[in-house]
């Protein structure tokens, strides 16, 4: 046997000149940047206080990160495919069809599991224990590993790129094509070990925030007084836990049928391909609902801090997000009403798919009601929140027209039905990102990020969508089907060159961001949040630094009603001074850093890589060196750092300072809310 | 395999959308003109073909109606909340601590609870209505074909002309047609937008789907399931014919073109795209059975194609 | 900011602990009004949580021998093929373990090592042969030609039962990995929290098994 399995200088695409010369710039810029951070000798920092950090806080920025950075990645896939198509009409373009067919797999892939799923769960790690009023998550080092393996993931999909290809079956790898007869080379492994070991990861996040949002809360904090992003994460992560571990079996059957020749999915020996349909849905449709969940979280805390009102119908949201929870589960099949299932089972699905409409609008009226009444302020969170509702309704709605089975059986894989996901995945999930990342960016960094940019951005963005996604649906009606790599149908052309100008549009909203970024950071020195408070929220968050101590809270706040933070601040302006006498330091325990997470990711992708090109003797050797990671991270005696009362005292009183001088400022002005 | 029983297909079936045509004109016949003026007149949003895709039209357009009455105010009203609740508008009545209204929310439950009964009753009756398996009502007998997905074209097998077509799917006007799909390959998606409902083709199993053309014309017809590097060519033309049009056809075919046999049908497994259509004289026998019984091996697919 | 209710212990939410939570503090479940819970529950409940993932990553195994057991692609069906008595024997080991592995409990509350090595020993010992006998009918089938790439129904059966295995080989891993830091560090919390995450491992195995014998193997003397 070969002694690099399948490997050779073949995997290498020489002949490809696009992704090759897109591979070595990527390569280039990745080591331009790790030479200006050795360079400038960052490299101790960003190792010890970064890449082994076990802080909630910086492990929820590092996912953001790889978000933000999978989104350009991502985003380039869609102006690739967009151009191909503007260019592909009675032509060939400029992609063969072997290579489209992996950029809108790629494209699909990186933005559901290494753009969408990160920015969410970042959202969740650097708020959630923050909102709840503790110091970190139930376990740290696993939340650590969690987010290494997603990055794991995440770079053994971005390797395709460059050592062999990606998988050319669509972002979920429907058998018979997934199968080694019909897509022999190794794309389709790729994607399967990449989703394996990122969604272990995810996984662990699961288990990790259930257990954090069920068993760690500040005394007081009863579910019902839980901000609603924690409900809504704790409602995504239960999902997490139930669905999880479908789609982890799914693809691992459909590799037993790769690599070891059974017979799952095959078309031979008694193989049944529906069954991956069942179960990859059985996880897909929940998957929808992990990302939007935490979306509207986030909506609901931005909704009522811009308003300046509690949120509208607390208890009403909080059943309607466990009704959603618990549907998800009920409506798998309405992904594939054509495959002739009868008429009963596709109405049964479609009508419990449409029933997931009612709590999703119960939402939407209670944030519309929570600005009844309200003081708006159009900050950039509060416009992505708008534009949100404005462009999830047209959503929803065909959402709810492909859940009429007669109807989806005209729209079904046709671009009607890739502009729905598109509008709910980018006007939802996506705008609820940028909104939590404008919203919380200042109580991760210490500054606010610059509003004029973040306005532009939003404007463009919205725009740019709907220039580029409108076309979508009538294309759709038009009877175009997804995943062409060329047309001949004329009437097409000009709604797909209108849709390119859309993606160029966005294009210009990502450069926006990017330049808000930029200016901000440079800008930071009169940007600074010294209140921990710039937005004159409501829950925990706000009430401690910006950024936060290590420890969050130097004692653990006492909570007696919803909204803590805005009882407090209203108590404290009501009497002109704070309103809590400075308490007794006592030196804080916190978890000691850990490589653990990093070099257990390092042997992941060893271990997915050699089992991709089947390098069996590296793959006993990954495996053997994660569980050696294991066993030396269980002997360590020293679990925790002691921070000493005095740095504990010193940090609390700084910010006790800053707010007491916020409070007579406001006292001074005779604001009294 | 389902075998229809002849009978079954002059059951007279009441039309579900044409009881519900009827309401809301007005708003239909604005979204009708809109759809127009958007898709042009090729589409079957615009200008369906076939009874089945005039009813699936119908839905549409009612779900679309009924949704639009609740989006649109939404739309509206969160604009102008938003607007009117500015922290710059002086006149605004502020309501700072308001956060619960037992009758808003018995209004916010019950109008989309509401509203999703009344489409879960649709969808209910119109998925069994326009079931794909369920034969049309009407007076004559329907036409048969046999439909194979492979690598990467579209096999017609005319089992009562007992001619098969490639690429190029030949029907009479005004008469119901009753497919069968399967695939011999990867798995597919039979799509002819202008005439309704599109159906998997599945490899080992053969679904059943019932379509007709009201009137003769040319409607294309797609894959609309990637099956891999030839998927962007497989289309074809469906050409609905006048009745001595299509005897016409089918007598023609008959003369011209090769036999499809098995050394022919293994011949045809073979990956291949951008297929200029073509028609065989003959066909053995079976040959669909065959296929779906799995005593025909699969297609075996192919390296990747520049 | 906020006060810490003299009542309560000055601050619950150390996250780890060199010494045992004080008394006062275990009876904090985090239900809300006592705050955060104390390590050793949050450590079952994320267990517990682990677990029930677990069970669904079998559900959906099961769901799938279900849907595939009758696709036999012209060969033996599970009457022909599964020897009851080979697995009556596989659950009376497995069974035994678990009975061992809740002795090794009881030692590990006493604090007694020798006690605590020698249970755990045995319990591996069951499960090792369990996995032996396990290995000799995959070995027995494959023989005969029924293997795993022979058709759907076995795939989905070697599947099932073999990620069971596997599960029951990662937790001989994890028990010799207990075994060993025992020996090395003592009765640490945080080795015993563990322990207690792999006691409920090692039963949460048990009833799957149960699960597979009756559902694969019993039902499989009816089936055809």
């Amino acid at each position: 046997m070969h002694l690099l399995g399948q490997l050779s200088w073949q995997a290498i695409p020489f002949d490809e000149p696009l992704p090759l010369v897109a591979g070595a710039v990527v390569m280039l810029c990745v080591a331009a940047v790790l030479l200006w951070i050795w360079l400038k000798g960052y490299m101790p920092y960003l190792w010890h206080e970064w890449l082994t950090s076990v802080d909630h806080k910086r492990i929820g920025v590092m996912y953001c990160t790889l978000a933000l950075v999978m989104l350009l990645r991502g985003f380039i896939d869609a102006i690739m495919m967009r151009a191909q198509q503007a260019m592909a009409f009675h032509a060939a373009g400029y992609l063969p069809a072997s290579h489209f067919d992996q950029i809108f797999s790629a494209h699909g892939t990186i933005m559901i599991f290494f753009m969408a799923m990160p920015f969410m769960i970042g959202l969740m790690n650097l708020v959630v224990p923050l909102q709840l009023g503790v110091r970190d998550v139930a376990f740290p080092t696993l939340n650590s590993v969690s987010f290494w393996l997603t990055a794991a993931g995440a770079l053994l999909v971005n390797l395709s790129l460059v050592v062999g290809s990606f998988s050319r079956t669509g972002w979920l790898p429907y058998p018979p094509l997934s199968e080694l007869t019909y897509s022999p080379d190794v794309g389709v492994d790729y994607y399967c070990w990449a989703i394996e070991i990122s969604g272990i990861g995810t996984l662990m996040t699961g288990i990790n925030f259930v257990t954090t949002i069920l068993k760690l809360r500040a005394p007081g904090m009863h579910y019902t007084r839980m901000p609603m992003f924690c409900w809504t994460a704790l409602a995504s992560n239960l999902l997490i836990v139930a669905a999880f571990p479908i789609l982890t079996v799914s693809l691992a059957l459909l590799l037993l049928d790769r690599y070891a020749g059974f017979h799952f999915f095959t078309n031979t020996g008694g193989g049944n391909a529906m069954m991956f349909m069942n179960l990859i849905w059985a996880w897909g449709h929940p998957e929808v609902y992990i990302l939007i969940l935490p979306a509207f979280g986030v909506y609901s805390e931005v909704v009522s801090t811009f308003s300046g009102k509690p949120l509208f119908g607390y208890r009403s949201m909080v059943i309607a997000t466990m009704a959603i929870c618990l549907i998800s589960f009920m409506v798998w099949l309405h992904h594939f009403f054509t495959m002739g299932a009868g008429a009963d089972v596709n109405a049964f699905f479609g009508i419990a798919s449409m029933i997931i409409a009612v709590p999703t609008g119960v939402k939407i009226f209670n944030w519309l009601f929570t600005m009844y009444g309200g003081r708006v302020r159009f900050s950039a969170a509060m416009l992505w929140s708008l534009g949100f509702m404005v462009s999830f309704v047209i959503g929803g709605m065909t959402g709810v027209m492909l859940a009429e089975p007669t109807a989806d059986f005209e729209l079904h894989n046709s671009l009607f039905l890739v502009a729905h996901f598109h509008n709910v995945i980018i006007t939802g999930v996506l705008f609820g990102a940028f909104a939590g990342y404008s919203y919380w960016f200042p109580k991760a960094f210490g500054f606010v990020l610059d509003e004029r940019l973040g306005k532009w951005a939003f404007w463009l963005w919205l725009i740019g969508f709907w220039v580029a996604w409108a076309p979508g649906y009538v294309l759709g009606l038009e009877g175009m089907t997804r995943r062409l790599q060329r047309y001949d149908v004329a009437a097409w052309r000009p709604w797909l060159l209108l849709a390119a100008v859309g993606v160029l549009i966005i294009l210009a909203a990502i450069v926006v961001q990017v330049a808000q970024l930029v200016v901000s950071i440079r800008t930071r020195a009169r940007r600074r949040d010294l209140t921990g408070d710039p937005w004159n929220g409501r829950n925990l968050e706000w009430s401690i630094a910006s950024p936060p101590p290590p420890f969050n809270y130097a004692v653990l706040p006492h909570v007696e009603k919803q909204e803590p933070y805005w009882d407090m601040k209203q108590r404290a302006l009501e009497a002109g001074h704070l309103q809590t006498p400075e308490p007794g330091y006592s030196p804080i325990e916190m978890p000691r850093n850990s490589p653990t997470g990093f070099i257990c990711a390092f042997f992941a992708v060893v271990t997915g890589f050699a089992l991709i090109w089947r390098i069996w003797w590296l793959v006993a050797l990954g495996l053997a060196g994660a569980y050696a990671t294991f066993v030396v991270f269980a002997w360590r005696d020293v679990e925790e750092k002691v921070i000493p009362a005095d740095e504990v005292a010193r940090l609390e009183r700084a910010n006790r300072a800053a707010r007491s001088e916020a409070l007579a400022a406001r006292v001074a002005h005779g604001q009294t809310q | 395999m389902k075998i229809v029983d002849r009978r079954s297909m002059v059951r007279v079936r009441r039309s579900p959308a044409s009881a519900r045509a009827r309401a809301l004109p007005a708003a239909r016949l604005m979204l009708i003109l809109a759809a127009l003026a958007l898709s042009g007149c090729e589409s079957w949003i615009a200008r369906p073909a076939g009874p089945v895709s005039g009813a699936e039209r119908m839905i549409f357009l009612d779900t679309l109606v009924i949704m639009l009455l609740i989006v649109v105010p939404v739309i509206v009203a969160t604009i102008a909340f938003a607007w009117w609740y500015r922290a710059s508008n002086e006149r605004a009545r502020r309501l700072p601590d308001w956060s619960f209204s037992g009758r808003i929310e018995l209004v916010v439950w019950s109008i989309p609870a509401l509203v999703i009964l009344f489409l879960g009753g649709i969808a209910w009756i119109s998925a069994h209505d326009l079931d794909p398996a369920r034969p049309l009502a009407a007076k004559r007998a329907a036409l048969e074909i046999d439909v194979v997905a492979l690598d990467w074209k579209w096999l017609f097998i005319y089992p009562q002309q007992r001619v098969a077509s490639v690429n190029r799917l030949v029907v009479p006007a005004g008469v119901p047609l009753h497919f069968r799909l399967t695939s011999a390959t990867v798995w597919n998606v039979f799509w002819i937008p202008k005439l309704g409902s599109m159906l998997y083709c599945m490899y080992g199993m053969a679904g059943t789907l019932y379509l007709q053309a009201d009137r003769p014309g040319n409607y294309r017809g797609v894959s609309a399931m990637i099956s891999g590097d030839g998927f962007a060519t497989m289309h074809f033309d469906t050409e609905a014919l006048s009745d001595a049009q299509f005897n016409a056809w089918a007598d023609g075919v008959r003369t011209t073109g090769p036999t499809l046999d098995e050394r022919a049908y293994r011949q045809l497994l073979k990956p291949s795209s951008a297929v200029a259509p073509y028609s065989y004289r003959s066909v053995m026998p079976g040959l669909f059975d065959a296929i779906v019984l799995q005593r025909l091996p699969p297609g075996q697919g192919s390296a990747p194609t520049p | 900011m906020s006060t810490a209710d003299d009542a309560l212990p000055a601050d619950p939410s150390h996250l780890g602990h060199h010494n045992d939570a004080p008394a006062a503090q275990l009876a904090y479940t985090g239900a809300g009004a006592g705050g955060p819970a104390s390590k050793r529950i949050v450590v079952g409940y994320g267990f517990w949580i682990f677990i029930l993932s677990d069970v669904i990553l079998f559900a959906t195994l099961f769901a799938t021998y279900a849907v595939l057991a009758g696709n036999r692609a012209g060969g033996p069906g599970p009457h022909a093929l599964f020897d009851l008595r080979n697995t009556a024997e596989e659950t009376l080991l497995l069974l035994f373990s678990s009975f061992a592995c809740g002795m090794a409990s009881l030692a590990v509350a006493r604090r007694n090592l020798l006690w605590t090595q020698l249970t755990l020993l045995i319990t591996g010992l069951l499960g090792a042969g369990f996995l032996a006998l396990e290995a000799r009918e995959f070995a027995d089938l494959v023989a005969r030609g029924a293997g795993p790439t022979h058709s759907a129904f076995l795939s989905a059966f070697f599947t099932l039962v073999g990620c069971h295995g596997l599960h029951v080989t990662a937790g001989l891993l994890w028990l010799g990995t207990m075994m060993a830091q025992f020996w090395a560090k003592g009765f640490r919390q945080n080795i015993r929290h563990r322990f207690l995450c792999f006691t409920l491992f090692w039963h949460a195995l048990d009833i799957i098994w149960v699960g597979i014998f009756s559902l694969v193997y019993l039902i499989g003397e009816i089936l055809p």
